[in-house]
Parts: C-alpha cells; structure tokens; sequence
C-alpha cells in the first residue's frame, strides 16, 4: 500500500510536467487521479482544482457528469455486466439479477467486505459472445444465470 | 528502420522492399515453404484467449523444430466474431473458426509440418459443407471490405504491415502531386458520406472547413462510438490504425489544419495502445509530425479520451470534452467548421469514413464511387448482432438488402426461432419488421421506412422479444445518457419513460399511447441537440410497426412475446410434472410447493407455485427436466 502522500505527490508530478497545469487537461487528470487512488474522494477533486487555480464547483461538475469517473471506491473486484443491446436481447438482465441475487447487493453498491462491487457497461465489443460479464479485466462470454454462481466462487 | 522518409520515392522504394510481407499472404499458395499464421487480436477474440493462441503456437513450433517454417502473428478483427477465436493461415488461406488453445499443437504437427488441413476446425455452411477458405464461407460471400481492407489482413502493431499494404501512398500522392482543392474534389466526387450516423457529404464538409478564413485549424477523429451493442470503429483502429492516421492528415493538408485529436472512449484500451504504437512509429519515419515526408508540411496527432457520456459523440459536446469542460452540447450554427475546438475551424469526421479516404484516393472517386448506389456510395461497416447465427462485423456495399444481410451474410435466425424486427441506428434509430426486409440499406431507404443507418449497429430480434420492452430499453439509455441542458429531453423523454414503465406492469391505458405520440412530436421538434430530438425514434417506430403489441399490453395485460416480467403467470401443468423436485429446489423465494396430486409420474406428486411468493425468474423452467416442460408461463 503507497501512503497518500505518495500518492498526491504522483499526481502532482503528472499535472506538473505532463499536463503544464493547464486546466484543459482536466480529465486526463481526473482519468489518472482515479487509476492512482481508485476513485475521486472530494479531498483528490479540490487538490486538483487548486493545483490547477479553478473551482472546486467546476471540477465537481465534470466529475459528476461522466459515468467513467466515482466518487466511492470500488471493491477488490469489479463485476461489471454488459448492458449492451446484443447483451441485453440475450437475456443479460437476468444475468445482472443473479449476480445481484448472490452478493446480496444491488447493480452500483459494494459488498460490505469490499471484495465485489457490481456495475454495468454497454458493449464491451465482443457482442459474438453475448451476455458477456467481466471481472475486473476478465472476460466471460456465453453466459447462463446458472454460471454464474460458479464464475464468482473463482475469486 | 528508423530512417525517416523525405520523398515520395522513397516510400514507394520501402513499399517494394516490405510488400512482399503482404503478397505471399494473399497470393494463394498450396503446401508452401513457409506459413504465416494470423490469429485474430480483436476484443472479441482476445477475451476467448487469442493471446494464449499465439503463445502456444510458438511453443509447439518450437517444440517440432518448425519456428523457421512459420510465423504467428496477432492481426486485426475478421469480423467472424460468433465463431472466435479466428485462426487464417497463409498462403494456402485456410480458416480456421473456434479454436482453442488445445488445438494449436495439432495445428502445427498437422498443418505446418504435414501440410494437413485439420477438418474439424474448418467452417460448415448453411448447406452443412465444410469450407477451406475464407473467401468461400457463405458469411464472407457477399461482403466487400473496403474500410476494413487491413483488418485481420496485417499485424496493426508493424508500421511495415501497414505500409506493405500501401499505407500511406495516399498521403502522398496528396502532398505531392494534388492540391488541397483538388484532393477535396476527389472526396466530393466519391459521394463518401458521414458514417457516423448523420451521413453529411463529406467532401462539402472538408470545403466549408477549408473555407473558413483562420491561422489555426483542427481536424478531429470521432472515435467515440456511442450505440451500445456495436463496435465497428474500435475494429477499424484495432486492426488498421495506420489508416486513421494517414486520412487525419490528408484531411489536415486539404483544410489547412497542422493538429489533430482523437477522441476515443477509455472503455477501449487496446485501441489506444495500437493507436499510441502507430503515432509513435509514423512520427519516427517522418509520416506524422513535422515536416512530413520533407514536403515542410506538418501534422500532429494527440489522443483524449472521453469519459463514458453518449451525448459526447455529438460534435459540439466532444468538443466541450476535448476542452476539458463537462460534454453539453451546444446550438448550431455556429458549425465546429465555422467555430469548433478552442474557437477555430474543425472538422470532425467518424473513424469509418476517415478509414475509407485512403481507398479514394488511390483508387479514384468513380471506381469509389461505382460501388452502392448513387446517393450512397461505398460501403457500410455493421456490426450484426442479437438473435442470429453467425453474428459480427460485416462490411456490405450500400444498397443490399436487410434480408441478404440478416439471412445469407448472418445465417438467419437461431434455435429455428421466427425473425420479428431488426433495429438499426441504436438508441436513436428504429425497428423494422419482416415486411421491409427487401429494403435497399442506404441512408434515405431505411430513413423512408421509419429508422435509419445510424452508426453501424444492427440487431435482429427474434418472436422472444418484446417490443415494448426494447422500446424501453433504448429510452432508459437515452433517459441515463441525456446530460439534462434542456427541458424537453430532460423531462419529455423520462415522462414517455414512465409510460412505458406502466405498459410492461399491465397498468397502461389506451390514452397512453396517443400521449406517446404525443409526446414524442414535441420531443424531436424542440430538443437541444440530436440526442434528445432521436430519443423517441425507438418509441415511435415499435408504436408504427408493432402496435398490437402495445394494445396486448394495455387491454389484454399480456405480453406476447412472454417476456415482460409483471406481466407473466408461471403455472406448473400438474399432467406434466414429473414431480422430481428440480424446480422446488432451485427455487430462490421457496415459492415451490408439492401437492396432494399425481403427476406424469403415479409415483411421485407434481408440484405447485405459490403466485404470491413467486418473482418470475424463471429459475424453475430452465431446470424443469420434462418435456415438454411441464412449467408454463
Ligand atoms: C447523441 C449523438 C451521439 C453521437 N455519437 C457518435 C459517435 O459515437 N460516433 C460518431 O462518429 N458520431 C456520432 N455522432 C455524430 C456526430 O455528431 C457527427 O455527426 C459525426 O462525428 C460526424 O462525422 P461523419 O460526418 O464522418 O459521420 C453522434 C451524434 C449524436 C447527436
Ligand atoms: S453488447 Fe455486450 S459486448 Fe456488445
């Protein structure tokens, strides 16, 4: 485990030399602020904002508006489940269900332990293979609501 | 070869130097000295382990002594998704479908070291023959691959494949021998129209960039590919990025333009990894960059990534998200080629008609233009899906029909299922049922009938599928995706949402549905941007095509097509049941009960649900043994 400052000072060094401060560079940082701490905490969004001499309120802004980017931190795990068309036509839904029926969470929470968080994506580009589910960057393609209990029990 | 090319001749010179690279794949040749083996890189495949494929080929040739004999190599999509993981071996052009990584070693003790085609692994056509080549398997049959002329044909990672296969002449022959009018003439003449959805000409758009008096000009890739459940552009960078690449520039050249984005969803890693291999290797050989090819002209590439928001396909809103700010759209006019990135003229263009530039210009507008039909030229890449056979990429001239695609090119309906709908354009485009199957693919053919090319998606939809239930799921996405600037896609389409919502609980009236038309006229005139203005498509081309479908809902409180949910009964047919107990055991809320009744079997007896437990997942009929089965809904 890196400490924080190790952290913000990754970050910073990546605002510094790789995007001059320029707040045009906004979400290249905010993409590489959640790969260092996994998520986008209010500490991280004004850290940025003053690095940067913008409001907090506009960093926010972009933040809340991109679905790529959280504000809570993800489990060890993320299953996250193609909502695709072609998924979806294949009965991805009941697969979302199971999946949900299992952990005993719902599609966007985390289990209690932090092992697992569910989400949902569209099209992963493998519709061939619809329904398709990924854990973190595994792909499982075919899949039946009843695989699904065995393709968890892996982790 | 990190030497820099500074003329024309010299990258014709490289060309005859490296072609061969590409020749003695497709110049077909039996039992050869040598075989190159291509496995398919894209995502698709890559997820059924094309990766390990490759390793363990290497492994076995090293294993029989052979490594001098073949090559393996990772290359770009085939589109023959449905059978992944793709294996073609050149010369001899044999393709193989489904292989997994226990077959390499036969691959290489049979094929390469005996010359032996391995049989089962070889594709059977709708008429049950087993097929050697690619050219011959029925879903390639009618297909002409021009924006996907590279994919899976060379190694994307190779800046040599790519120039082997006569990458970058175009650019080229643009610097050298054309002018900027003339090489906007040439893209006008081909009639190339958008293909990301819109299906602007072109070659007007370049003109009007061109036209716009300013210094300082921007070209950009819309990589962004928004439709949920299609993946045409990511094929084309996977497989080709070289020629992505190569048309920015020319695009650069003929607009006066020296910058160019790409702006591509971060939900695409390994297209951004080719793409940041094929910059960084046509920056070093002078093909990008400054001074390219020593003509003084320069052109430099950067890559942004977008953030997961669909309203960002939207020029205007890409825009904004290139700027670094949240992705509303704005109004046009001003056109980005008036007023785009950071305020100056840029021209914006889809991944798939940037990938068919190059083409045009060696080959010249009428050859281009002589295949489709006359208001749509070229071809269209899609990206065939849902309920169907041999699912994919598929590259067609314009002008098919949605039958040779849906039944000769995708092998028709599986499990002898009845085709319903096909749904082209994704969340902003429509339904088309078995009537308008003889429909010609072009843009104003399909717009006539209600829905509309779109960006390449296309969904065949089988009598399992409710169209109530599609309709709303397009509208939930849209609904999600709307990034809220104004009030008629903000509130319009999440009231026509709840609507829905009440049709597939059986709680929908009559009135309802004249509130969805409703609705939906006020939505597509008085929306912000296309996002909103498409939303109701998906609600009003289902309502046009299936309106019985909508009245089952309403008046009978039954779903046809036994899929919506609150909708549904799941009885157990006591004459059926074998009482064996599967269904009770499986069952998540216990709603499963055995009765004092016999069944199918005198000596156990037959079971029951409890409809006031029962969720309706349909755990039961997937595990009932009898058949039929003995579970009904
Ligand atoms: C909501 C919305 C989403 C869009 N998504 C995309 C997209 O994902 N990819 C794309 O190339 N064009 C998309 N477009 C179309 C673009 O606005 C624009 O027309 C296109 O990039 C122009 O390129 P073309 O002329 O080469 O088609 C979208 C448009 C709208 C309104
Ligand atoms: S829709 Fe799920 S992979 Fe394409």
């Amino acid at each position: 485990m890196r400490t924080n400052e190790e952290m913000f000072n990754e970050l910073d060094r990546f605002i510094e030399q790789e995007c001059n401060c320029d707040e045009q560079e906004l979400i290249a940082i905010l993409h590489r602020a959640q790969e260092i701490f996994g998520y986008l905490p209010m500490v991280v969004q004004a850290h940025v904002a003053r690095k940067l001499g913008i409001n907090v309120s506009k960093v926010y802004g972009v933040v809340s508006f991109y679905s790529f980017f959280s504000m809570e931190p993800k489990g060890e795990y993320v299953i996250s489940i193609c909502m695709g068309t072609a998924c979806f036509v294949r009965g991805s839904d009941k697969i979302l269900e199971r999946v949900e029926q299992i952990l005993g969470i719902k599609n966007g929470q985390t289990t209690a332990d932090g092992k697992f968080t569910i989400t949902t994506l569209r099209c992963v580009g493998a519709c061939g293979l619809a329904p398709v589910l990924q854990i973190n960057d595994k792909t499982y393609g075919n899949i039946t609501p009843e695989d699904v209990e065995s393709i968890i029990a892996q982790y | 070869m990190c030497t820099k090319i500074t003329s024309k001749e010299q990258l014709l010179t490289m060309y005859d130097n490296v072609k061969e690279l590409i020749e003695k794949r497709t110049t077909l040749q039996e039992k050869p000295e040598k075989y190159h083996i291509s496995v398919c890189g894209g995502t698709g495949c890559m997820s059924s382990k094309s990766e390990e494929i490759v390793k363990s080929l290497k492994h076995w040739a090293k294993e029989y002594g052979v490594e001098d004999k073949v090559e393996v190599a990772i290359t770009g999509c085939f589109g023959f998704c449905e059978r992944g993981p793709i294996v073609k071996i050149f010369p001899d052009h044999t393709f193989y479908t489904k292989v997994t990584v226990e077959e390499t070693e036969r691959i290489i003790r049979r094929h390469v070291c005996s010359h032996d085609v391995i049989n089962h692994l070889l594709y059977k056509n709708n008429n049950g023959e087993r097929v050697f080549t690619q050219e011959n398997i029925d879903f390639y049959k009618k297909q002409n691959r021009i924006a996907l002329r590279n994919c899976g044909l060379i190694n994307p990672e190779e800046i040599a494949e790519s120039i082997a296969a006569k990458g970058y002449q175009a650019l080229a022959t643009a610097l050298f021998d054309m002018t900027p009018d003339q090489v906007i003439e040439v893209v006008t003449a081909s009639g190339l129209r958008g293909r990301g959805g819109a299906g602007f000409p072109t070659g007007l758009k370049w003109k009007f960039a061109k036209n716009a008096k300013s210094k300082k000009k921007y070209v950009i890739c819309n990589a962004d590919e928004g439709d949920p459940g299609a993946f045409m552009d990511r094929s084309i960078l996977e497989g080709d990025p070289h020629s992505v690449l190569e048309s920015m520039a020319i695009c650069g050249y003929a607009i006066g333009a020296d910058e160019g984005y790409i702006y591509i969803r971060a939900e695409y890693p390994l297209a951004i990894k080719r793409l940041r291999i094929a910059i960084k290797q046509a920056t070093e050989m002078g093909l990008l960059g400054d001074n390219i090819m020593g003509t003084g002209f320069s052109f430099n590439i950067k890559i942004k990534y977008g953030a997961g928001a669909f309203v960002c396909g939207e020029e205007t809103a890409l825009i904004h998200s290139i700027e670094g700010k949240r992705g509303e759209p704005t109004l046009k006019p001003p056109f980005p080629a008036e007023k785009g990135l950071y305020g100056k003229p840029t021209n914006v263009n889809n991944v798939e008609t940037w990938a068919n530039i190059p083409y045009i210009l060696l080959n010249g507008a009428s050859n281009f233009a002589s295949i489709g039909t006359e208001k749509s030229t070229g071809t269209k890449v899609f990206a065939l899906a849902g309920k169907i056979n041999n699912g994919g990429l598929v590259e067609v001239p314009m002008g098919i029909t949605l039958r040779e695609i849906i039944y000769d090119i995708g092998g028709g309906i599986p499990n002898g299922k009845k085709f319903k709908a096909v749904q082209t354009g994704g969340p902003s485009g429509g339904c088309l049922s078995e009537k308008d199957l003889d429909t010609p693919v072009d843009y104003d053919s399909l717009v006539a009938k209600g829905s509309m090319m779109g960006s390449g998606g296309m969904i065949v939809l089988d009598e399992d599928d409710c169209m109530v239930n599609i309709a709303k799921f397009y509208l939930e996405f849209t609904v999600e995706e709307s990034c809220g600037k104004c009030t008629p896609c903000r509130i319009g389409n999440m009231r026509m949402l709840e609507i829905l919502n009440r049709i597939t609980e059986g709680k929908g009236e009559m009135h309802d549905l004249f509130e969805l038309e409703n609705l939906a006229t006020t939505i597509q005139s008085s929306a912000l941007c296309a996002l909103g203005q498409s939303a109701p498509n998906p609600v009003l081309s289902t309502l046009k095509e299936f309106r019985d479908e909508y009245v089952a809902h309403i008046v009978d409180k039954k779903c046809p097509a036994g899929s919506c949910r609150s909708l549904l009964n799941y009885e157990i047919v006591t004459d059926l049941c074998l009482g064996c107990g599967l269904c009770a055991r499986n069952c998540p809320t216990n709603a499963i009960y055995r009765t004092d009744k016999t069944g199918a079997n005198a000596r156990l007896n037959a079971y029951a649900i409890n409809p006031d437990k029962c969720v309706k997942c349909g755990a039961c009929v997937s595990k009932c043994p009898a058949k039929p089965k003995a579970i009904k809904k």
